[in-house]
């Protein structure tokens, strides 16, 4: 299976703000009971921007403004909580193609890199500066350089940061684990073998 | 709480033993892969219906086949309805996740603890009651909350569909490896303070983010003394402080627990097994990244009052001032209040509540529902307050009705359950409605998390639900033990 190589991404973003937004607030686990991820795009962020009735609130993801953004800016710990990949796949499936914040929940900054969206980090100021950035110049172009780790605004480059091997994944374009794994059939046998647990603990 | 950084702090004496989580990783790790990451073995894989079908799709999309179907195990938890079982489910997506989960787990040759066999349940709650999870293993299920198993001295930790997908097809995970923290609580527990509370005091103390990059190990003569299921309470929310893994060393407590389970090693073995549990406990000189110690008689019975697990306070204090936050969390915790409807300043004790949840693979085990059961034993739910007690698994069904727990439930007005997720997650019929604000046992007060898009949880003990129920509002277990 061929996986392409994600070196660069460009396009408008969209600020969500807020510390904490947990899994449920990206995905509410009502809409979880689908056993494909296909419509999942449908339900990002459903409840901040839905009232009960099914009204729209006010939301970047409601904002006309924003349409056609492919960057999604956030600030701390975003995607805590729920291991559900639904998260990622409902952000992605909605356009998104790369996230910048302050900092990552772990098990969600898995699931981004075995989708193939590159997670970038930068510090409070930066974040800050970028919201309002993207708030004033909703249709303005971020570059993302992922094999510099850098991001490109308002004729200014901004140094982030990346989790090593997730930037190595996605500019050698191995962030399909599955393929890489079953290259080590032998080694996963020796590991095997050596496991008391798996031989009746001789 | 004191704070260790690092070794270099720790004295002149060199720490250069290893911790279990390293000896573990090492017994585990097939390989570098040219990311950086280590390819790493999985002893046991647990599914359940919602993270699974997409994942056996992606094999069939790429003609790959189940490696190890012996070591993978099968439950339904999630979805099912904790009321009537009957299939087919009346929710027509539930029912269609039930039967992929049936077709997936026949054609793979995995084992399915469905509702027939008496043994399904909670995923963390069986896995351990049936002598699966055990010491050394690494373990991994499509489910956060798979943390629960790291009590039993395991690395355990929850992963994504794509991760399912590749355990299934390599019976590995390509993982970065985790820094380790010791978490040391010493002294003696007050009356009334509960596992739960003590978990909840170290999210509160260490934040939501605060285990980020770590794998927490919990030390101590507060976790030496507790049981397996009190230990699971704590290891099950470890991921709620960012740590996606949380252990405890295993010791004979851990040994005697699986002794005799249905997949525990059997006679001649479990010798030879305890002696490889015995070797991955952590030395004694032991290297951490960083030890936090809390005086664990400091502790005292813990709520939370927001919209994160972090957000709480200890009974008797009074609610935080949003100015005791720092400026890039004042945002969340206004928004905490303001969907919370909670004042400043003022106490949470008082609190009227409509609905008292207990269950969950946080508090779901037979010793919660002893705890909540010495708390309303003759004793009527409040009016206006909506019980409901979820066993996590039809084995602790069966051991409570035994007992005759069930009955005193019933009998202060509780509806009994089937085993199932329930209200913890509400990807079932069993939902908060409107504004309704809860007493929960179970591990996450997000908003909306309970089912309805504005209702509200306030997590706690089995012991201060039961109370909270009975009064119909929150109190001060202390005040009535």
């Amino acid at each position: 299976m061929t996986i392409k190589k994600i070196t660069q991404i460009s396009g408008s973003a969209i600020p969500v703000k807020g510390n904490d937004i947990d899994t449920d607030r990206i995905i509410p686990a009502r809409y979880l009971k689908e056993i494909t991820f296909e419509k999942m795009g449908n339900y990002a962020f459903h409840d901040e921007r839905f009232d009960v009735d099914e009204n729209k609130k006010i939301h970047p993801f409601n904002d006309e403004k924003y349409n056609g953004a492919s960057i999604l800016i956030v600030n701390k710990n975003f995607g805590c909580g729920s291991s559900r990949e639904h998260a990622p796949q409902s952000i992605m499936r909605f356009g998104i193609n790369a996230i910048i914040g302050e900092s990552f929940a772990e098990i969600f900054a898995g699931n981004c890199t075995m989708l193939g969206i590159p997670l970038l980090i930068g510090n409070e100021e930066q974040i800050n500066e970028l919201m309002e950035f993207t708030i004033n110049n909703p249709k303005e172009n971020i570059e993302i350089n992922i094999i510099n780790k850098t991001i490109k605004y308002e004729n200014k480059t901004i140094q982030l940061d990346m989790n090593p091997s997730s930037q190595n994944a996605l500019v050698e374009g191995t962030w399909d684990s599955v393929s890489l794994m079953l290259n080590n059939e032998e080694k996963i046998e020796i590991v095997e073998k050596n496991l008391p647990y798996l031989n009746e603990f001789k | 709480m004191e704070i260790i950084k690092s070794q270099h702090d720790l004295s002149d004496i060199k720490m250069t033993g290893k911790n279990l989580f390293e000896k573990v990783w090492e017994k585990h790790a097939v390989a570098e892969l040219p990311t950086g990451q280590t390819q790493l073995f999985i002893g046991l894989h647990l599914i359940h219906e919602v993270t699974s079908p997409q994942a056996f799709q992606m094999l069939r999309e790429r003609g790959l086949s189940v490696k190890h179907p012996e070591n993978t195990f099968a439950t339904i938890d999630h979805i099912i309805p904790t009321e009537d079982q009957q299939r087919p489910y009346k929710d027509k997506l539930a029912e269609l996740m039930a039967e992929s989960l049936d077709k997936n787990t026949k054609e793979n040759n995995i084992k399915f603890f469905n509702t027939d066999s008496g043994k399904q349940g909670v995923v963390h709650i069986i896995g351990p009651e049936l002598g699966l999870t055990q010491p050394g293993m690494t373990i991994c299920c499509g489910d956060s909350h798979t943390s629960t198993h790291g009590a039993f001295g395991s690395i355990s930790f929850g992963i994504g569909t794509s991760q399912v997908r590749d355990v299934l097809a390599t019976q590995c995970l390509a993982m970065t490896k985790l820094k380790v923290r010791r978490i040391e609580v010493n002294g003696e527990l007050q009356n009334g303070v509960y596992p739960k509370d003590v978990i909840l005091h170290i999210i509160k103390t260490l934040g939501v983010n605060g285990g980020i990059g770590y794998a927490y190990e919990f030390a101590g003569n507060v976790f030496d003394n507790m049981t397996m299921e009190e230990r699971m309470t704590v290891c099950n929310m470890s991921i709620e402080g960012g740590a996606r893994c949380g252990y405890v060393n295993p010791d004979q407590t851990t040994y005697d627990y699986i002794k005799n389970r249905e997949y525990a090693p059997k006679e001649n073995d479990f010798e030879e097994a305890v002696k490889y549990w015995k070797s991955i406990a952590s030395d004694t000189d032991a290297h951490y990244d960083d030890i936090i110690k809390i005086n664990g008689s400091e502790i005292v019975p813990t709520v939370t009052w927001g919209i994160t697990p972090g957000q709480g306070i200890g009974i008797s204090e009074n609610l935080p001032s949003i100015d005791s936050f720092k400026e890039s969390d004042k945002k969340t915790v206004e928004k905490a209040y303001e969907y919370m409807d909670l004042v400043p300043g003022e106490s949470i004790i008082g609190t009227k509540i409509d609905v008292a949840f207990i269950g969950s693979c946080t508090n779901g085990r037979i010793s919660d529902f002893r705890e909540a059961a010495k708390i309303i034993n003759g004793k009527k739910v409040a009016e206006n307050v909506r019980a409901i007690a979820v066993p996590g698994s039809q084995q602790v069904d069966k051991m409570a009705k035994e007992e005759g727990l069930d009955k005193i439930f019933i009998d202060s007005g509780f509806e009994w359950r089937k085993a199932g997720c329930s209200m913890c997650l509400a990807m079932n019929p069993d939902k908060l409605k409107g504004r309704e604000i809860s007493a929960s046992t179970s591990n996450r007060n997000f908003i909306g998390r309970q089912g309805s898009p504005t209702g509200r949880t306030i997590l706690m003990s089995p012991a201060m639900v039961g109370a909270a129920a009975i009064n119909g509002k929150i109190i001060d277990i202390r005040e009535v033990l």
